[in-house]
């Protein structure tokens, strides 16, 4: 006698913007993936199978059982696809940075979409554009008309877009995390909707280099990463070389501290920090010559705060979209 | 926070961080010395300056403060000894990223105010309003959301 047949949870990959590392991060899942191939029924993955948008439009709402989301939303389309997968889905998960916080595409956000077009469509060395010719929206050609997405100014992050259950941070989100995501979902342990699954402690807490950490950092002189060979057996702040540890979530695998690079946030805030990037720049700040400010005369305290060349770029680097004041402004 | 008069103008809101021990002070002594400023801000008072950690100035921007200022007690007198300059390193720091946010860096200022010092509090107060209203504005909200061709 044959078994009942019983039909595997759906689950749909998408991406917006995005670099394709999350993608990367799927399959970097080796062997595992097949089991994870084996227990659901993948019904959407633009970059791995030919399931079309009407394939989505044709389901019944809310009959996919999770949607993964990477990237960030910066055009209609992306705004578009998101929504559809949230009337499709019975889960949303954010995975990664992009989808998480905004990311690296969110410190466009500094930018907005004419400076963008200038720069990637007009000023980079390797373009030659003399009639400043951009994308549009639509041309018109003898054949007919052809059409683009809208191109907005500011990049969103997904939950700003759309309701959100839960998030995979990470830049990318490592395998163990993903592994264990899928299989909570599968089993239906989960903890409740808007958690970021991963743990609530920072960087700090679990930083092989955490024993080398003074009780009291005072930075005298801040270093940028090229500037200094770093000591595998210090701490990258009591070196004066900005990490971002303290204020990150850890779960990583901290791997760019075992890399010999400072940590960039990519993980994002713990659970009760609002604005990751202002939050940084506020202990950074308290921690330059913290041991003599009060004999800190005005240029040396000058000298110092002008090694943090692009504090915006550095104290907000993935999580700009996701911060209070979310972009430039414009004028 | 509603920008507009009674009459419907558009006036600038300036929030006013004074700590508790000399600038809340200094306010309090211009206010019964009778020294007129004009009305265009509201006092929050903290126990140090050191206490507005700028995510409380960036949430103020965010919610229509066309200006924020932060007193405290002159550099050697901080109640708590040096919460005044780790103040001013923050706001330093703060202005300069600010800047790249697009928010011109005269709309944040910190000053320091002792307890006796109502007319220096009269005076930072209404040079902040001035620099504020030449500038206008930061209408944040709308360009905050995602904006259509
Ligand atoms: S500051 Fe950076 S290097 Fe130092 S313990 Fe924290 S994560 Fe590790
Ligand atoms: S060390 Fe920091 S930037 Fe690097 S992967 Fe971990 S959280 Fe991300
Ligand atoms: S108590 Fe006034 S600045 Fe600290």
């Amino acid at each position: 006698m044959s078994k009942p047949k019983v039909s595997k949870p759906k689950v749909a990959f998408y991406w917006c913007a995005s670099c394709g590392g999350c993608e990367e991060a799927v399959v970097d899942l080796a062997e595992d993936i097949l089991t994870v191939a084996d227990a659901v029924d993948i019904v959407f993955w633009p970059v791995a199978l030919d399931f079309k948008k009407k394939d989505i439009e044709a389901m019944q709402d809310a009959s996919i059982a999770v949607s993964f989301i990477n990237g960030a939303i910066r055009t209609s389309e992306q705004e578009e696809m998101v929504n559809l997968l949230r009337k499709k889905s019975g889960l949303v998960v954010a995975f990664g940075s992009c989808a998480h916080l905004g990311g690296i595409p969110g410190l466009a956000n500094f930018s907005d979409k004419a400076g963008i077009f200038e720069r990637a469509y007009k000023l980079a060395p390797t373009v030659t554009n003399p009639d400043g010719i951009y994308p549009q929206t639509e041309t018109q050609v003898p054949e007919g008309s052809l059409t683009l997405p809208v191109f907005y100014d500011t990049v969103k992050t997904v939950d700003q877009t759309i309701d959100v259950d839960y998030y995979l941070p990470g830049c990318a989100p490592p395998p163990d995390l993903i592994l264990n995501a899928v299989t909570g979902i599968l089993e239906g342990k989960l903890p409740g909707k808007g958690a970021v699954l991963a743990p609530d402690k920072s960087l700090c807490d679990t930083c092989p280099l955490a024993e080398y950490k003074p009780e009291k950092i005072s930075i005298k002189d801040i270093k940028r990463p090229h500037e200094v060979v770093h000591d595998p057996e210090q701490c990258f702040l009591a070196e004066g070389i900005i990490c971002l540890g303290p204020a990150t979530r850890s779960g990583c695998g901290e791997r760019c501290i075992k890399a010999g690079m400072p940590c960039r946030g990519c993980f994002g805030p713990t659970r009760d920090v609002k604005d990751m990037g202002t939050k940084v720049l506020t202990s950074i700040a308290s921690l330059i010559g913290i041991e003599t400010e009060e004999e800190m005369s005005e240029e040396e305290l000058q000298k110092v705060l002008a090694k943090i060349v692009d504090p915006g770029g550095l104290f907000f680097m993935y999580s700009l979209p996701s911060s209070v004041l979310r972009r430039r402004r414009i004028k | 926070m509603n920008n507009d008069d009674n009459y419907g103008n558009n006036v600038p809101q300036i929030v006013a961080f004074c700590c508790n021990w000399c600038s809340y002070a200094g306010a309090d002594a211009a206010g019964t010395s009778r020294l007129q400023t004009k009305p265009h801000f509201r006092i929050i008072r903290t126990m140090c300056s050191s206490r507005v950690e700028p995510d409380l100035i960036m949430e103020a921007f965010r919610k229509g403060a066309w200006g924020v200022l932060i007193l405290g007690c002159h550099p050697g007198d901080c109640h708590y000894k040096n919460g005044n300059y780790k103040t001013d390193r923050r706001i330093r720091l703060l202005r300069k990223t600010l800047a790249q946010f697009g928010i011109e860096p005269e709309r944040l200022r910190l000053d320091w105010v002792s307890a006796s010092e109502g007319a220096r509090f009269t005076r930072i107060v209404d040079e902040t309003i001035e620099a504020v209203q030449k500038l206008g504005p930061l209408n944040l909200a709308v360009p905050c959301e995602v904006i259509h061709e």
